[in-house]
């Protein structure tokens, strides 16, 4: 397994860095000499390994295979343009504090990588460690509280639990009157999560994988998945077929078809996911709140707008939209909580496509077809995970077996039985 | 400058016998009753209103409408203070407080603007380049970036206001009081058909409150506006709804529109909302929408004083404000003509029409070159001076492509630019609907394509530009919706309409050329909100963002709270010209809901507060309150956890009651447990299949303890579920898991056996149920039952027998979650609290003790009963709760049958349920502490399960917990620790049974 650590920079082409000197430089030219973040190559005929799916996954999932493990000629297809999916459409929030070990390895692994990955990438992702709060809101979610601060600190990972003065003065718009429905009776504090630029993400692993030799390909639609003697040889695209041993697949919520493609089934339901954000206004708030019982979260974007997420649709969709009654529950509980939120207005919400395993969590796996993989089922928990996740499926890729952190994500476990049910632990109710 | 120095007073609407006094940045202001904020701010000269977002440079009123970019105020003060308000929007009221917004120390002057001086170094997207070094301080450049972003300002404190929601069914809902959606409202009303008729303006009538020229069937405008509505108000089925935005447009023609009910008034009556959220579901929905004017993209195109054509035509036919004494129009089509004609009529100068096109004809040019009105045809301007207010523009020739300017530049003074750019269709609920987008190269915009829902266009939302035409759409669309809905009638037939017609070419040059490249002197602004230049979107398209979403997301474009109204076509045509692409192969976005931002209160409305999730409380409840109980949540249920004597600590009151309940007689209100009642001659076979145990064979008013798995195996609800006839059962659940369990039985009864005759109904709330228990209690009962035999033989344990207890019919259940004698006593809801007084009172002698779930879950742990929810997480199975006993071996199949024979499920070291005793008898573990075997002087640590329960055991004399353990069982006796922040406690593996571990109790 490799570990977590700087990339090969001796790969790279040697495209100029971003900084306050090149942006200086730049400016003497009017910015005119800027080139392309990423080239816009034709595919080529064949490639060591293509990864299907341009968002920030797919992507670091190619920067790690190029600049870690040594594999030159990858490529990434997107159907349509690079971190459109639920890469571009989430609320950003980055967290390691899960309750199972299993999962606190994988978001913890993202987390170590996340700090640092700006200079890593030399793109600045906004990655801001600006805390991540949890909230409970009864006897019942103090003892389970209690459970996961007792797992999270013996993970190594940390973790703060809060009273409800501590909460009041970290975040200063919350109501924690005991009148409340579900009023607020602790909650538990993880500092080193936060927020980062989720757009930022997936065009800065773009750039550095171009860097090291990938090719990223958009508009470039995977019709099909070419196989042989049970062994994967290569993709069937609009843009003609591309020879490839090893295939990645990482589409989120459309990795249904990607398999059916391929002759698998997946246990995986995708549905509508709701989140929305205010008119910009002042800095309000300066953490992530999550909470259960009052169901939403809340942070203030850089720009100045509050990012709410909501829960799933209760349905199986693939349109990226969602009902007005998950939109109204979600503002209910932003009132209830926040009241100083009413009077300020709703600009746009929108929706992303989940994909959800059984026991909501991914997928990380070889297939019954070789050099076949698939890296999914992230559900709502996907943003916080992408470098890790791309890191431990380029290993997958690049050593055809899973490393000690994706071993549990096995597509086997769910005939095993050995599922790690994250149901509790996700901020969102599935 | 003098109080309302710019009004007109032979023109406009407004009253001009009612002033009305306002404040803007603390000044003090006279407007007209009638105006919106930006008209009175324009009637008193005032054009300098906010700051760019980006570079701080001095902003004015662009719009009249919803689109503005730039007017945004901070209205109001302390709780009702709200940010970012349009000023083009603000109905004026007496008293009314408005403040600009994101500038320090003053509007005046703003040491943002720094940021203009610096601008080369800050192009878009200059932060994804930067602020990498030192890593660690990001989050200082982070703070700082905060503080300068955002516009307004957050209120202080809880709204004062309320906010309700309304439900409508219609037959036609009609979007938009224009020409067409008159046209349409009418065509419809008449035919009987519920008609819905909403415009976001204070009054209707959409562009024909600012068209004074025109004649509609040989009356003027506002007479044919006012016969129009009246016959339409006439029309019994018809609601006119003006101060009413369509805001969204979800599946099945369900919309929803907000209504500002007292927004414009001083001193709102206290019975009304603020806001009304309208839910309408419609069989035919007509978008009437309207267009929004596009600003030209010319150089430092941003100046206070620069308007679209449009909007200082409604400035000055609606509201009699001349926005400027000396007007420059540049315009690339016909329209802007009308704006120099109307200006000219009401006094005002006309400096030049600069129009980039170069042929040019028919009546607008005409007439205008007869007032004697410059046209400078095939010009451009091509830069404007004027820091606070523009005061000149300098125009030039446009070479023949229109790619550059020549010859010499003329400086024309002005205090005023109307800029035409052509018209956008208002296509944003189309677009949410679904419906497909088609760019019209004719009219340089997109149009309603192929529709999604049950839904049609008229009028400039198609991209009419003419009257006539939008009234004729109307009119058809109106009736065919009507038709579609079921209603018979025939169309209006539509009237004549005299106004100047254009030539209605355009000459589309999306990025106005200067005598510098662009990029490299002045900006043409694309996106006024957020600060997004020509170059910018040049600079984008260089660097690879070239897809719309990239270039958007990149650059910021339409991300604004007008989300791009007046700049996402403008953003769209220069992408596609450095592309060399035509503008479909760009793309466009989706428009997402609402249309206008929506108040955060709206949405929530009454649903905060005690109506935020119903509190539901037993029918006992009112004693348990007298009694002083503490409560607990569980569920959406408030249930008592215990009765504190005075000066009783909660540990000692609870023992009390785990004391009483084996040894004398507790009382505890069990209604709360969840309650469904299973019908039907397949009732048996069906519990057969959802529980792990048999139930063909069960008898009849005989009952049993079931687990219910999900598909996985895992544990998921469990209860106490009797027969009470041969096809009729009485199931229990957890108090928190009944709605779910009831989803559960329906789910697999409609999609998995729907061959299947069993019914389920939730009777949770139709009985109450008292719960009494302990060595006494069959005592206490036959003292007030004496129908029924209580002897052990007549009634056994796991019976139910029906009688009357106190002399309320009952039905009596012999079971027990304390593994005590024990009687659950089932009356009608409204009898629970005469019994629970019955009981009570009778029990005196015994001295009953009423107990609460914390002394419950004490009396279960004692017996090792599990409670689902605590000892189970959804990963818990049968076997690992050591009760495989419950599982039959012989069932051809239950729910979770095959996972059970999963590898995983028969692993040796799955957590097992076991008991734990500390050294210490005293010492009561935490729940939720996390168990290891192999202690180390810090983390991390490998984890061997979790506590899942944990008290202090009167009946014991010590402490009791349980724990999930990997491996469990076979770790009876061994010695773990419990890690916790500060203390390792040591425990000792036991079997979870802690109090008679025969059971012979509950039988006795």
């Amino acid at each position: 397994m490799v570990t977590p650590t700087l990339g090969m920079r001796g790969l790279r082409r040697g495209k100029p860095r971003y900084s306050i000197f090149s942006l200086a430089r730049h400016a003497l030219d009017y910015h005119e000499g800027w080139q392309r973040a990423w080239r816009a190559p034709e595919p080529q005929p064949e490639y060591d390994a293509v990864i299907i799916g341009g968002g920030g996954h797919g992507l670091a999932t190619a920067f790690y295979l190029a600049s870690l493990h040594g594999i030159r000629r990858v490529a990434v297809v997107e159907k349509s343009w690079i971190g459109g999916g639920n890469t571009g459409r989430n609320t950003t929030i980055i967290r390691s504090n899960y309750l199972w070990d299993e999962s606190a390895a994988i978001y913890e692994h993202a987390l170590k990588l996340w700090e640092g990955l700006s200079q890593e990438l030399n793109f600045n992702l906004m990655f801001s460690q600006r805390g991540v709060l949890t909230l409970a809101h009864s006897e019942h979610e103090m003892k389970e509280m209690s459970r996961r601060v007792n797992a999270i600190r013996l993970n190594g990972i940390d973790s703060t639990v809060m009273t409800p003065a501590q909460i009041k003065q970290l975040v200063p718009i919350i109501d924690i009157s005991p009148s409340l429905r579900y009023p607020v009776m602790g909650g538990f504090f993880q500092q080193r999560g936060g927020t980062a630029r989720h757009d930022a993400v997936a065009w800065g692993y773009a750039r550095a994988a171009d860097e090291c030799g990938v090719d990223i390909i958009q508009n470039c639609e995977v019709t099909g998945i070419r196989q042989a003697k049970g062994a994967v040889t290569g993709v069937e695209t609009t843009r003609g077929f591309i020879k490839s041993a090893k295939v990645g697949c990482v589409t989120a919520g459309h990795s249904g078809i990607m398999a059916a493609m391929a002759g698998l089934r997946l246990p995986i339901e995708s549905r509508p996911l709701q989140a929305l954000v205010s008119e910009p206004i002042k800095p309000i708030i300066d953490t992530v709140v999550m909470s259960n019982a009052v169901h939403m979260y809340i942070s203030q974007s850089d720009k100045g707008e509050l990012v709410f997420g909501a829960g799933t649709d209760a349905y199986n969709s693939y349109a990226q939209r969602g009902s007005l009654p998950v939109i109204e529950h979600l503002l209910a509980s932003a009132v209830e909580l926040y009241p100083i939120v009413s009077r300020l207005r709703v600009m746009r919400t929108w929706g992303g496509i989940v994909d959800t395993c059984p026991d909501a969590s991914p997928i990380i796996s070889t297939t019954p077809v070789k050099g076949l993989y698939f890296n999914c089922g992230w559900g709502t928990g996907g943003f916080k995970a992408t470098p890790g996740s791309g890191h431990v499926f380029a290993d997958l890729i690049a050593q055809d077996r899973p490393n000690a952190i994706a071993a549990p994500y096995t597509l086997e476990r769910f005939t095993t039985g050995s599922l790690i049910d994250e149901h509790g632990a996700a901020g969102v109710a599935h | 400058m003098s109080p309302q120095s710019h009004r007109v007073t032979e023109r406009g609407r407004t009253d001009k016998t009612r002033l009305i006094p306002f404040k803007f940045d603390g000044r003090d202001y006279v407007g007209q009753a009638g105006d919106t904020l930006a008209s009175a701010l324009l009637a008193n000269g005032v054009h300098l209103v906010g700051r760019g977002f980006k570079y701080h440079r001095p902003r004015g009123i662009l719009s009249a409408g919803s689109e503005e970019p730039n007017a945004l105020i901070q209205l109001g003060q302390g709780q009702r203070s709200e940010p970012n308000t349009r000023a083009t929007q603000i109905e004026l009221f007496e008293g009314l407080v408005a403040e600009s917004q994101n500038r320090w120390p003053s509007l005046a002057f703003d040491i943002g603007e720094a940021n203009n001086l610096v601008s080369r170094l800050l192009p878009s997207g200059f932060y994804y380049k930067t602020f990498m070094w030192p890593a660690s301080w990001w989050e200082k450049y982070e703070h700082m970036i905060r503080r300068a972003a955002g516009l307004g300002k957050a209120p202080v404190g809880r709204d004062p206001d309320r906010y309700e929601k309304h439900h409508a069914h219609c037959d036609v809902l009609v979007v938009g009081s224009g020409p067409a959606g008159l046209a349409a409202a009418l065509a419809a009303a008449r035919t009987g058909a519920r008609v819905i008729l909403a415009d976001e303006q204070s009054e209707l009538g959409g562009g024909l409150l600012s068209n004074s020229e025109a004649t509609i069937a040989g009356k003027s405008t506002e007479a044919w506006r006012s016969d129009t509505i009246a016959a339409i108000e006439a029309c019994e089925a018809a609601t006119l709804l003006p101060r009413t935005t369509v805001t969204g447009y979800y599946d099945h023609n369900y919309l929803t529109m907000v209504e500002r009910v007292t927004d414009h008034l001083a001193n709102p009556p206290a019975h009304l909302p603020r806001q009304r959220l309208w839910k309408v579901r419609a069989k035919r929905v007509v978008l009437a929408t309207g267009a929004i004017e596009r600003p030209l993209v010319f150089r430092d195109n941003d100046r206070p004083g620069i308007m679209l054509s449009s909007a200082v035509r409604t400035y000055l036919q609606r509201y009699g404000v001349l926005s400027g004494r000396r007007a420059l129009v540049f315009t690339n089509n016909d329209d802007a003509y009308r704006t120099a004609l109307s200006l000219k009529e009401a006094g005002g100068v006309v400096a030049a029409i600069v129009d980039l096109r170069i042929e040019v004809s028919g009546a607008l040019l005409d007439a205008a070159r007869a007032k004697g009105i410059e046209v400078l045809l095939g010009h451009a301007v091509v830069a404007t001076k004027g820091h606070k207010h523009v005061r000149s523009v300098s125009v030039m020739a446009l070479t023949g492509a229109g790619d550059g300017v020549q010859g010499l530049a003329r400086e024309i003074e002005c205090d005023l630019i109307a800029m035409a750019g052509g018209w956008n269709p208002t296509v944003h609920l189309l677009s949410q609907s679904r419906g497909k987008l088609s760019w019209n190269e004719d009219l340089g915009a997109f149009v309603p394509g192929q529709s999604f829902q049950a839904e049609t266009s008229a009028g400039s939302c198609t991209g009419a530009l003419e009257t006539a035409d939008c009234i004729r759409q109307g009119l058809k669309a109106g009736m065919d919706a009507a038709r579609a809905a079921g209603f018979k009638g025939r169309a209006p037939a539509a009237p004549k309409v005299e106004e100047h017609s254009g030539s209605g070419g355009m000459r589309l040059i999306w990025t106005v050329p200067s005598t510098r490249p662009v990029g490299r002197g002045g900006k043409h602004f694309v996106d006024f909100q957020n600060d997004v230049t020509a170059a910018d979107i040049r600079l984008a398209a260089r660097e690879g963002y070239q897809s719309v979403e990239h270039l958007k997301r990149y650059t910021t474009t339409g991300m604004g709270t007008d989300q791009g109204k007046t700049s996402n076509v403008n953003a769209l045509a220069i992408l596609g010209d450095v592309l060399s692409s035509d503008i479909p192969g760009v793309g466009t976005t989706t428009f997402r809901a609402p249309f206008t931002p929506s108040a955060i209160g709206l949405y929530a409305a009454r649903n905060v507060g005690e109506f935020f999730d119903p509190e539901r409380r037993t029918m006992i409840d009112e004693w348990h309150r007298e009694a002083g109980a503490k409560f607990e949540h569980v569920g959406q249920w408030m249930r008592a956890w215990y009765y504190p004597k005075p000066g009783e600590a909660q540990r000692q009151a609870v023992d009390r009651e785990v004391k009483a309940a084996r040894d004398g007689v507790g009382i505890m209100d069990a209604s709360t447990l969840g309650k469904i009642d299973i019908q039907g001659p397949d009732a048996a076979e069906f519990l057969n299949r959802v529980y792990t145990n048999a139930w063909l064979k069960l008898g009849i008013g005989r009952c049993r303890y079931g687990l219910m798995l999900h598909e996985d195996a895992m544990v998921f609800d469990d209860g106490v579920t009797t027969r009470l006839a041969e096809n009729h059962f009485h199931m229990t659940t957890t108090t928190g898991g009944a709605a779910g369990v009831l989803d559960w039985l329906e789910e697999w009864r409609q999609t998995e056996w729907p061959e299947m005759k069993v019914h389920f109904t939730s009777v949770t709330e139709q009985w109450a149920v008292v719960s009494i228990c302990g060595r006494k209690s069959r005592e206490l009962l036959a003292e007030l039952c004496d129908d029924i035999d209580l002897s052990g033989e007549a009634f056994p344990f796991m019976a139910m027998r029906e009688g009357t207890v106190s002399g309320l019919p009952a039905r009596v259940f012999r079971i027990s979650f304390t593994g005590e004698l024990s009687y659950e006593i089932n009356v009608a809801a409204r009898h629970g609290l005469a019994l629970w007084r019955a009981l009570m009172a009778a029990g005196e002698k015994h001295a009953i003790t009423p107990y609460g779930t914390e002394a419950m879950h004490v009396l279960r742990a004692e017996k090792g009963f599990i409670i689902v929810g605590q000892e189970t997480d959804g990963t818990v199975g049968p076997d690992d709760l050591g009760m495989d006993w419950i599982v039959s071996k012989k069932k051809p199949d239950f729910i979770g049958r095959r996972s059970l024979a999963r590898p995983d499920m028969l692993k040796p070291d799955r957590k097992q349920l076991v008991g734990l005793l500390t050294d210490d008898p005293n010492e009561v573990l935490p729940e939720g502490g996390q168990i290891v075997a192999d202690l180390k002087p810090a983390p991390p640590m490998e984890m061997l399960g979790h506590i899942t329960s944990s008290y202090y055991s009167p009946n014991c004399g010590h402490s009791i917990a349980m724990a999930l353990i990997k491996g469990g069982r076979a770790r009876t006796g061994e010695k773990l620790f419990v890690p916790l922040d500060g203390k390792t406690v040591s425990v000792r593996v036991v079997e979870p049974k802690f109090f008679d571990p025969e059971g012979e109790r509950a039988n006795g």
